[in-house]
């Protein structure tokens, strides 16, 4: 990242590309799939990639590489759904699973090929792998966890924001005179797009041209993760989160029995992290995981960007801080002023007596 | 065999603060500090070198006030250490920030072949976990990102194996050297440093490398030049522009208020009361 301070503002000043960059044309999306299941953020960037296309008068196309019986077309059909227009599929069976030499070939050469403006990836440990070597053997531009993605009108260039500084400051980052320009999502930050069965899109096959004994690193095992995660925070719809306010790792307790009544996930800040009091998977934020609950209902945390970022796409958001200043009640829906460990008893006990009351009308 | 661990100084992010007009940094008191993902690099080639009696070099892109955090990892073991410093570097991202490590590593090599690199998977301040790859790829060397653990290391027959988090699982990944790791963070321990170690540490000379010393020729790929993205806009938050509906313990008794509250949320979002009481919940 370039020092924010250094550089003078870019602001909106149009900007003339040079001839050779005007052939790069179109919105590309990094279809990630594993084991037989696209990882949902592919098509959250579908869904963005579908807007910033609509925005430049362009194409959106899905790049889908993998094995020659793994279900790309299936793949590609669901892309389709989502908004792509064109799906370009590399089938090899050097693909198969990720390896970062193979995957780095098929992307590159694609974009060597058919000139994309714009490609966007999750930012996922397979997304992160792959865009940090596809940007540097391309020498382009690369912006990481972006928060927000739109045109600049100006430039029509892509302008990323993302949060900076650990997350104290938010800025905004264009790629001006390289293609193309990339840009990584983390999973949750965009919204699920809506499906249409009914679009049908167009599939490019490409060739890969890459032996398995040109590449070096070979997969000797995979072990899967043993529970495939019971934590699923980023795709909870109720977190309940706490941070250094809870005082104690007792009080922590509070917030678990809040996220049972109302069956969902509990979250913390990074204070909260650090202090032991949770384990380091249920950390919301910039260095955690990104949440998009219906509703989110933080206590004793004080709303950092860093934290925000993780949070603010939340449908609801219900802040308990007992200090009246504190920056989350710039962007909490509905904020409760005084001390969580009174607060969230009560809370409890008043979703239980509705929800006890709602189900017993409902039978009757 | 040699190794080099690549370290970044960073402000410590959770000290830092903004000013609330004017949206700058206060960098003002604010402690440097090696970045912690670093030194879970550090210390696993640390452990590489008492096996194998390896040398361990730490490099370092950065002001020359940097030396310092070098001189942290001299104290926790590394032998030498290497900044690589120069106004020519400013206003790097991270394309050129690779670009110019990966010019000076290939630079050392040429003192002694170097057959491992580490990095840590991100630094605290920028969160883009890129420099690695981007080294890697302008060394040609193998990349091996987020390494929970070296289950093999044969520096004879050039040979690696190591585990490696992947998306719903570890992929235990075979490579030959020379390779570069990004280290997973809590996969192990950093030591102590030890009396000696400190000793060495406060006087060991850190070598500053220039651009030239670092056998950098083409200037364009450096620095502000050598960067493709630009920064165009830095700002603070923006608070929602409909306030929070606030409530006060001040004013009501907490069961009262949470009634309230509830009752407001869900006369807003109707779907979400149904959703709730269709919703599965362990029985408590």
């Amino acid at each position: 990242m370039s020092q924010p301070k250094k550089s003078a503002p870019a602001k909106t000043r149009a900007f003339e590309l040079p001839e050779h960059l005007k052939a790069y044309q179109g919105v590309w999306v990094f279809i990630e799939h594993d084991r037989g299941q696209v990882n949902p953020v592919s098509w959250e960037l579908v869904g963005e990639g579908r807007k910033l296309a609509d925005a430049l008068g362009s194409t959106l196309s899905g790049v889908l590489l993998g094995g020659p019986d793994e279900p790309l077309d299936a793949f590609a059909k669901e892309a389709w759904a989502f908004g792509a227009d064109t799906c370009y599929v590399v089938r090899d069976a050097t693909l198969k699973g990720y390896r970062n030499q193979p995957f780095t070939k098929g992307f590159t050469d694609l974009v060597n090929q058919f000139k994309p403006e714009i490609v966007l990836l999750g930012a996922t440990t397979m997304g992160r792998d792959l865009a940090g070597s596809v940007a540097s053997t391309l020498c382009t531009g690369l912006t990481a966890d972006c928060t927000e993605l739109r045109i600049d009108q100006g430039s029509r260039a892509l302008a990323a924001t993302r949060p900076t500084f650990g997350g104290s400051l938010l800025c905004t980052i264009q790629t001006l005179a390289y293609r193309p320009q990339m840009a990584s999502v983390r999973p949750r930050v965009m919204a699920m797009p809506r499906r249409d069965d009914a679009h049908v899109g167009t599939l490019v096959e490409h060739s890969l041209g890459l032996l398995e004994s040109n590449i070096i690193t070979k997969v000797l095992d995979f072990i899967p993760d043993a529970s495939r995660n019971t934590v699923n925070l980023a795709y909870a719809d109720v977190v309940v989160a706490g941070g250094k306010g809870m005082k104690t790792p007792e009080n922590f307790k509070l917030l678990w029995d809040l996220a049972q009544v109302l069956g969902g996930e509990v979250g913390a800040t990074r204070a909260a992290v650090q202090a032991g009091w949770v384990d380091a998977e249920r950390q919301v934020g910039q260095t955690g995981k990104t949440v998009r609950p219906k509703i989110y209902i933080g206590a004793g945390l004080s709303g950092a960007i860093q934290h925000r970022v993780g949070m603010e796409g939340a449908d609801i958001i219900v802040a308990i801080n007992t200090d009246p200043n504190a920056p989350v009640f710039d962007f909490a829906h509905h904020g409760i002023v005084g001390n969580a460990m009174q607060v969230l008893p009560a809370l409890t006990q008043a979703f239980k007596q509705h929800i006890a009351s709602r189900a017993a009308r409902r039978v009757a | 065999m040699h190794i080099v661990v690549c370290i970044k100084q960073v402000p410590d992010s959770a000290q830092i603060r903004v000013h609330p007009v004017t949206n700058t940094i206060m960098r003002q008191g604010v402690p440097a500090i090696v970045n912690p993902y670093d030194l879970f690099a550090l210390e696993e080639a640390l452990r590489l070198k008492d096996r194998f009696g390896a040398k361990v070099t730490a490099m370092c892109m950065g002001p020359p006030q940097a030396e310092e955090a070098l001189r942290k990892c001299v104290s926790f073991g590394a032998d030498d250490a290497i900044l690589v410093t120069d106004r020519a570097f400013a206003g790097a991202d991270t394309l050129a920030t690779s670009y110019a490590l990966g010019a000076a590593i290939t630079q050392l090599g040429r003192e002694q072949p170097v057959d491992l690199v580490f990095t840590g998977k991100q630094t605290i301040d920028g969160d883009t976990a890129q420099v690695g790859p981007g080294i890697a790829k302008r060394m040609g060397i193998e990349l091996l990102t987020y390494v929970s653990k070296i289950v093999e290391v044969d520096f004879a027959k050039r040979r690696l194996v190591v585990e490696r988090r992947a998306e719903g699982g570890v992929q235990v990944l075979e490579t030959a050297l020379p390779a570069l790791i990004t280290m997973l963070e809590d996969t192990n321990e950093l030591r102590f440093a030890s009396l000696p170690d400190m000793l060495r540490a406060a006087r060991c000379p850190v070598r500053r490398w220039s651009k030239d010393d670092a056998g950098i020729q083409d200037v364009s790929k450096i620095g502000l030049k050598g960067s493709p993205t630009v920064v165009s806009k830095v700002f603070g938050p923006t608070p929602r522009t409909e306030k929070a509906e606030v409530m006060s313990l001040d004013s009501m008794s907490p069961d009262e208020l949470s009634r309230t509250l509830i009752q407001k949320i869900f006369t807003k979002h109707p779907h979400f009361e149904s959703d709730l009481l269709d919703r599965p919940r362990s029985t408590p």
